[in-house]
């Protein structure tokens, strides 16, 4: 049996006359999907599979469908008879375009055979003659032997061949993906050997030497993999030493390494090529051939072989000299490689006469890290999630490395300027996108936001429908770098008279597998994102709208600044700046108009209309009708409708500036460095009673209780607990889970952050004043939470991206970019009652 | 959901009779929307009461879809439909009383063609009031003209709460009518207060509203509000995202709000440009929800304002003056450049941009642009952008336009407004329109107050140069200032209107 290797990614292009089975072989040999036929795409665009008329069409469209998939990074087979050369150089160039390899499948069989197949099929009945033309071509085609581009061209000759034959998908050489690290990214070496020790001291590594006392390998002692980023060799003192080192460490298993375009340019001087000796190759190749011929040998092989980007870590890696685009990485063309090496050049020099490098990391979207060398540098720094570490030690600068996943850097000085800059360190590099501006296609169309949650897709309807709002209304992104993300209700409850209750929800995270919860009493206001910072800040709504004018807002700040310093936070935290969650109250401060045109007018109406109804019914009575059915309907109306307006009327209070607003602090989102989205709820609320206490007048306290929910004597003490809280007309609780006894948070991702239970009495301003009557409450309980709960668990895994970008000091449109796609989320249609 | 129709005097006994209901029976009757009883209260020879309660299911109506919301939000499920007395009461008398509403009376003849003295009582009708009219006044000039005696009862919205009144009145008409004109006044005129912002009725049944009311329709001005109120509640149901953001700040739609995105936008057409009749009647029902804009105020005859026009051949001038012919409309609202502009075949290339796509919607379909020919249609393109976001769409062109958009932006990002638009777009000319807030005073605006509600902030001249000064500088163009409308010795004009070009390289 055959095996026929393809690279995993690759177009697959089969050859073969009508008849010889290409259909048949795709079939079984490769996945649904995975081959486009141009019958098929005959049959799209014209109705009839073998309407030579629509070829022209049949291959636009071929041809965009395979490009599509390519595009998404999946192998696809082109079933055409392909015998011609120019059907061939087509596929060859597609495959460019899309930087993939292009691989021949040939299917060769017996002329007489195909055409027989031919005749057995009654759709086919074009008769001998283009079979035999085919046959010949493709006799033309294989006697030449060239490859034509193809990366490998693969015969079977005859139907037992065919039949057997498999494929073997062999993964690109610069997929190294299982490799996981930790690793140390090292810049541009250029020959500094000496430099290049030191840096591998600090970094942790042990050096082994030869009996003459050479560096030949570098091992860590916990296991961390070297990452050597190209050109190593040239201009610098010792560029031997540093080849004989490196490839040590390489063939040890110690260090990966991809190529330099000065790797790229030795090669081609070793292999006796015609190079322009020039930028320090001389002093390369005069070390070399102070060297034995077989070192020579191993450096050319060795240097022949790297590949030009390896993509590490399950994807989230990318390294290449010169960096790489997004749409690069994972590929193999020869422009890929040619970008890794030489970065984005098109030819034009600059002043000093060196290539101008485009600045294609600022245009840089890409969810994988992309470390790279190539243009010194004077100082470290991220741009799109890409980091240049090549800091001109040759010339003087700074040997540096990355340590990942730690991002952090490390950084040597040069022992001495080894060579004198063409043009001044720093001045080839990119004018950098401004750290706050922000573009249209950060937010606008269909988007992709990665997280740690996963991926979160806005689609392009949401994301304008929220840019109105996030253009005109909110505050500067800058002063907005997080947007809370909306709570699902707890499960509908069945018990009588209820719609939420506290057992749904201990229910739920019982069977999420979570021992313990907090709950939370939920304050009825209007949930206010306090961001605190040396120069001012912001204390914002749901859609990043003020709360108040920037008086005002200043002087609240003020307060919460002092109350926060007070409490120790500050220095606690060591930060200067504060990120809080937090409920503003009352509800009256922030939804006055809907307060007054929404729900006011609807308990007024019953007021003026149902006492008059329950007045005449009595009247009707007292006459010696039978109104009993009439007298309850209208009674019970109004009762419920009094309740109603009960209901909304504790939630509002008087305010005058600031007076009588109030902040419950519920969560600390983040502080200089770090995120405390993940860290257990007693600790944030126990934070929030300092500031409590540091201010009584501007803090409210939240009520809360942990449950064990493995005791349903806590259980239902909790549930009294809440019955309690909203008997007093409170709206209800928030239901979180607790990490265990020893910090662990053994629950699955798509377990709800928090679960709201509210009160029965609260629920008369959501569902009406009427709900809870049992007919009303048996319609009302087949609510369906799936798109809520989805929502959450989709904002959540957002806003806490964005707080971790934050922290990372990303540039602004990384934060506002997750951001963003929490109000386009929240844009999404969805029953707003839940 | 409760009405009660007394009749006093000799004929007390045969309300029964003209009603077609016993009074000595409670008698229900099923709806869509719910349930109604008709019951006496009061029956004595010289008085009896007759009383129509109404039950109505909200559940129902809202599942039904038979009721319609503004914005598809809250206000569907916790809403004032089951208390006051609204569509759902006429709809319920023209079921409940059909031959009365005839008036038929086969039992009495004669007497359904009699004034009686009859007195109904609406304890809860809700009043939208039309501009700056009170409630009792609006309630006063639709009844009184019909010869009743009005007697309209303010209560307060929230007691306790300094909230002003309630937007209903407790309503008692008194007057000599016929019964059935008694009952169609009712029925036509319950809907019109109500203003039909919260339901929906089916077209049919607007029509047999509109027949019950052509014996009587009051005179003007109270008879155009009549047919105009009815057509406002066939305005299209907009379920817009923007609605659903503002419900989760806890704010009230504001429908009115795209149209007064760009100020100019919310100016009516000329009348042979308008849509479909009840867009436009909408439109200025709205307008009052923005404080009033002076350039509304003083609309001219042919109904177009003069400051608004004045602006807009201003700045076509301008266009024209440096031969600007690729446009940028930026923040092009509801298109009212754009349609200059396409107007002029002087312009070959227009690009409309908006953050808004309710307002980019709406500016396609007044544009009409399916109508127009292809090669026209190629002259324009609309589409969603924003000036505070960089745009590389936006380079290239000969102009681009900021007419009265930047005094609508928060002054805190107006910096990169300057960097997307002069920075990164650069393009030979900007031309930027904003209000001289000296000039406010002479519209009588008091001191501190803007034209717009929208506006965060107005300019004095002096603020406009010093800003435009500094964009010019920044980012290498060369500004001058000019002015729009009248001039005042004192304030200047009301527009102010910089020309900035970009200095060669």
């Amino acid at each position: 049996m055959r095996e026929l290797h393809v690279p995993a990614l690759s177009l697959v292009a089969l050859v073969g006359v009508s008849g010889s089975g290409k259909s048949t072989f795709g079939a079984r040999a490769f996945a649904p999907f995975e081959v486009i036929g141009s019958d098929f795409c005959r049959g799209l665009v014209s109705g009839d599979e073998n309407d030579q008329a629509a070829s022209g069409d049949a291959f636009d469209v071929l041809h965009y469908i395979v490009g599509k998939r390519l595009d998404r990074g999946l192998l696809t087979v082109v079933d055409a008879t392909n015998v011609s050369a120019e059907s061939r150089a087509a596929l060859v160039a597609l495959a460019r375009d899309h930087d993939v390899l292009p691989v021949a499948l040939v299917l060769d069989v017996d002329v007489n055979l195909a055409i027989e197949r031919n005749r057995a099929r009654p759709d086919r009945a074009f008769g001998e003659g283009p079979v035999r033309r085919q046959h010949a071509q493709l006799r033309r085609s294989l006697r030449g032997g060239a490859k034509e581009g193809f990366r490998a061209v693969h015969v079977l000759k005859g139907p037992a061949e065919i039949d057997e034959a498999t494929i073997v998908r062999d993964p690109l050489l610069n997929d190294r993906r299982s490799l996981h690290g930790p690793f140390d990214i090292v810049g541009d070496v250029h020959g500094c050997l000496d430099e290049l020790l030191d840096l591998l001291a600090t970094l942790g590594y042990a050096v082994s030497r030869d009996d003459r006392g050479r560096p030949v390998d570098a091992a860590h002692a916990e296991g961390r993999t070297a990452v050597f980023l190209g050109d190593l060799v040239d201009r610098g003192p010792a560029v031997a030493g540093v080849l004989r080192l490196v490839m040590g460490m390489t063939a040890a298993g110690h260090a990966l390494a991809v190529p330099g375009n000065h790797e790229a340019k030795l090669v081609r001087a070793l292999d006796g090529r015609n190079v322009n000796v020039s930028h320090g190759l001389a002093q390369t190749l005069a070390e070399l051939d102070a060297e034995p011929p077989e070192f020579r040998r191993a450096v050319r092989d060795w240097c022949y072989d790297l590949v030009s980007h390896l993509v590490l870590d399950d994807g989230n890696l990318v390294v290449a000299h010169a960096g790489l685009k997004e749409a690069y990485h994972g590929r193999a063309s020869g422009r890929v490689r040619s970008f890794a090496l030489y970065g984005d050049t098109d030819g034009e020099t600059d002043e000093f006469g060196l290539p101008v490098r485009y600045p294609w990391a600022e245009e840089y979207r890409g969810r994988a890290l992309v470390a790279y060398g190539h243009t010194p540098t004077t100082d470290l720094e991220w741009v799109n999630n890409t980091i240049c570490l090549d800091t001109g030690c040759v010339f003087g600068g700074m040997l540096s490395a990355l340590r990942y996943p730690e991002r952090e850097t490390v950084q040597v000085p040069a022992r001495a300027v080894h060579c004198e800059p063409v043009k001044p360190l720093g001045g080839a590099r990119p004018a950098e996108r401004p750290r706050d501006e922000l573009r249209l296609d950060d937010v606008l169309g269909r988007r992709a936001v990665e997280t740690a949650g996963g991926r979160v897709t806005v689609t392009a309807e949401n994301a304008a429908g929220a840019f109105e709002v996030m253009s005109r209304f909110a505050l500067h992104p800058r002063l907005v770098p997080y947007l809370p993300a909306t709570m699902c209700p707890v499960a509908t409850s069945q018990r009588e008279g209820y719609l939420e209750h506290p057992e749904e929800a201990f229910a739920q995270y019982a069977a999420w597998s979570v021992g313990n919860v907090v709950c939370e009493e939920k304050h009825m206001g209007s949930r206010a994102v306090v961001y605190l910072r040396p120069d001012g800040g912001a204390v914002y709504t749901r859609t990043g709208r003020t709360f108040f004018p920037g008086d005002l807002t200043e002087t609240l700040l003020g307060r919460v600044r002092a109350a926060a310093t007070t409490a120790g936070l500050f220095g606690e935290l060591g930060s200067e700046w504060l990120l809080l969650d937090a409920e503003l109250l009352p509800w009256s401060a922030k939804s006055m108009g809907l307060l007054r045109e929404q729900y006011a007018p609807v308990g007024a109406a019953a007021e003026l209309a149902l006492p008059s109804a329950v007045a005449a019914v009595e009247s009707a009575r007292a006459r010696g009708l039978d109104v009993t059915e009439t007298a309850d309907w209208t009674q019970a109306r109004l009762a419920d409708a009094r309740a109603y307006a009960a209901a909304w009327r504790r939630y509002v209070w008087p305010t005058e500036g600031l007076d009588g607003v109030q902040l419950a602090v519920f969560q600390v989102l983040a502080a200089e460095g770090r995120t405390f989205v993940d860290v257990d709820h007693r600790w944030h609320l126990d934070l929030s009673d300092r500031l409590v206490a540091a201010d009584p007048g501007l803090f409210r306290a939240t009520r809360r209780r942990v449950v064990d929910l493995a005791e349903q004597a806590d259980r239902d003490a909790a549930t009294a607990w809440w019955e309690g809280l909203t008997a007093d007309g409170g709206e209800g609780m928030i239901v979180k889970p607790l990490p265990d006894a020893d910090g662990e948070r053994r629950w699955a991702r798509d377990v709800q952050p928090g679960v709201k239970v509210r009160g029965p009495e609260y629920l008369r301003i959501i569902y009406g004043p009427e709900y809870a009557r049992p007919g009303n409450l048996a319609r009302l309980r087949s609510r369906s939470l799936r798109h809520k709960a989805s929502l959450a668990i989709r904002e959540h895994a957002l806003g806490r991206e964005s707080l971790d970008r934050l922290v990372r000091g990303e540039p602004l449109w990384r934060v506002h970019e997750a951001v963003f796609a929490v109000l386009a989320l929240e844009s999404e249609p969805v029953d707003p009652r839940l | 959901m409760f009405l009660s129709v007394t009749l006093t005097g000799p004929h007390a006994p045969d309300l029964g009779f003209l009603l077609h209901k016993h009074p000595g029976r409670v008698q229900t009757f099923d709806l869509a929307a719910g349930r109604a009883t008709v019951l006496y209260p009061v029956d004595e020879p010289g008085e009896s009461t007759c009383a129509l309660l109404l039950d109505i299911d909200p559940i129902a109506l809202v599942r039904g879809k038979r009721f319609r919301s503004e914005s598809g939000l809250l206000d569907q499920y916790v809403n004032d439909r089951p208390y006051a007395a609204s569509s759902l009461v006429s709809v319920a008398l023209g079921r409940v009383f059909r031959s009365a509403l005839n008036g038929e009376c086969p039992a009495r003849p004669g007497l359904a063609d009699r004034a009686l003295p009859l007195t109904v009582r609406i304890p809860c009708v809700p009043v939208r009031t039309h501009r700056d009219a009170s409630a009792d006044a609006q309630v006063r000039a639709l009844f009184e003209p019909l010869g009743w005696t009005v007697d309209a009862r303010s209560v307060p919205l929230a007691p306790g709460l300094d909230w002003g009144d309630a937007p209903y009145v407790d309503l008692t008409l008194s007057g000599e009518q016929r019964l059935a004109d008694a009952l169609s006044h009712v029925y036509v005129l319950l809907p019109v207060l109500d203003n039909a912002k919260h339901y929906w009725v089916g077209s049919d049944e607007v029509e047999k509203l509109l027949r019950r009311a052509e014996a009587w329709l009051p005179a003007p001005p109270a008879r155009d509000l009549i047919p105009r109120r009815y057509l406002a509640f066939r305005r299209e149901f907009v379920a817009d995202a923007t609605a659903r953001l503002d419900a989760l700040d806890g704010a009230v739609p504001d429908t009115a709000g795209a149209a007064a995105d760009t100020g100019d936008g919310a100016l009516p057409e000329p009348a042979d440009e308008t849509g479909p009749a009840g867009e436009t009647v909408a439109a200025g029902e709205v307008a009052p929800a923005v404080p009033s804009m002076p350039e509304t105020g003083s609309a001219d005859v042919a109904g177009r304002p003069p400051l608004a026009a004045r602006r807009a051949e201003a700045v076509l001038n301008t266009l024209h003056e440096v031969d600007a012919r690729r446009v940028v409309d930026l923040g092009c609202g509801e298109g009212h450049y754009l349609r200059r502009l396409i107007a002029d075949p002087h312009f070959t290339e227009i690009l409309g941009v908006d953050v808004s796509p309710r307002a980019l919607a709406t500016a396609e379909r007044r544009l009409r642009l399916h109508r127009l020919s292809d090669r026209q249609r190629a002259r324009l393109t609309l589409r969603q952008s924003s000036a505070t976001y960089r745009d590389d769409g936006l380079a290239g062109y000969d102009a681009i336009l900021l007419v009265e958009v930047i005094e609508h932006i928060p002054p805190d990002r107006l910096e990169s407004v300057a960097a997307n638009v002069f920075g990164a777009a650069r393009p030979s000319h900007v031309v930027v329109t904003t209000p001289n807030v000296e000039y406010n005073a002479v519209y009588g605006l008091p001191e501190g107050r803007l034209r717009h509600a929208d506006h965060r902030f107005e300019w004095t001249r002096a603020e406009f140069a010093a800003w435009a000064a500094a964009v010019a500088d920044v980012h290498g163009y060369d500004v001058e200032l000019r002015g729009v409308g009248d001039v005042d010795p004192d304030r200047g004009a009301p527009t102010q209107l910089a020309v900035f070009g970009r200095r060669a390289a």
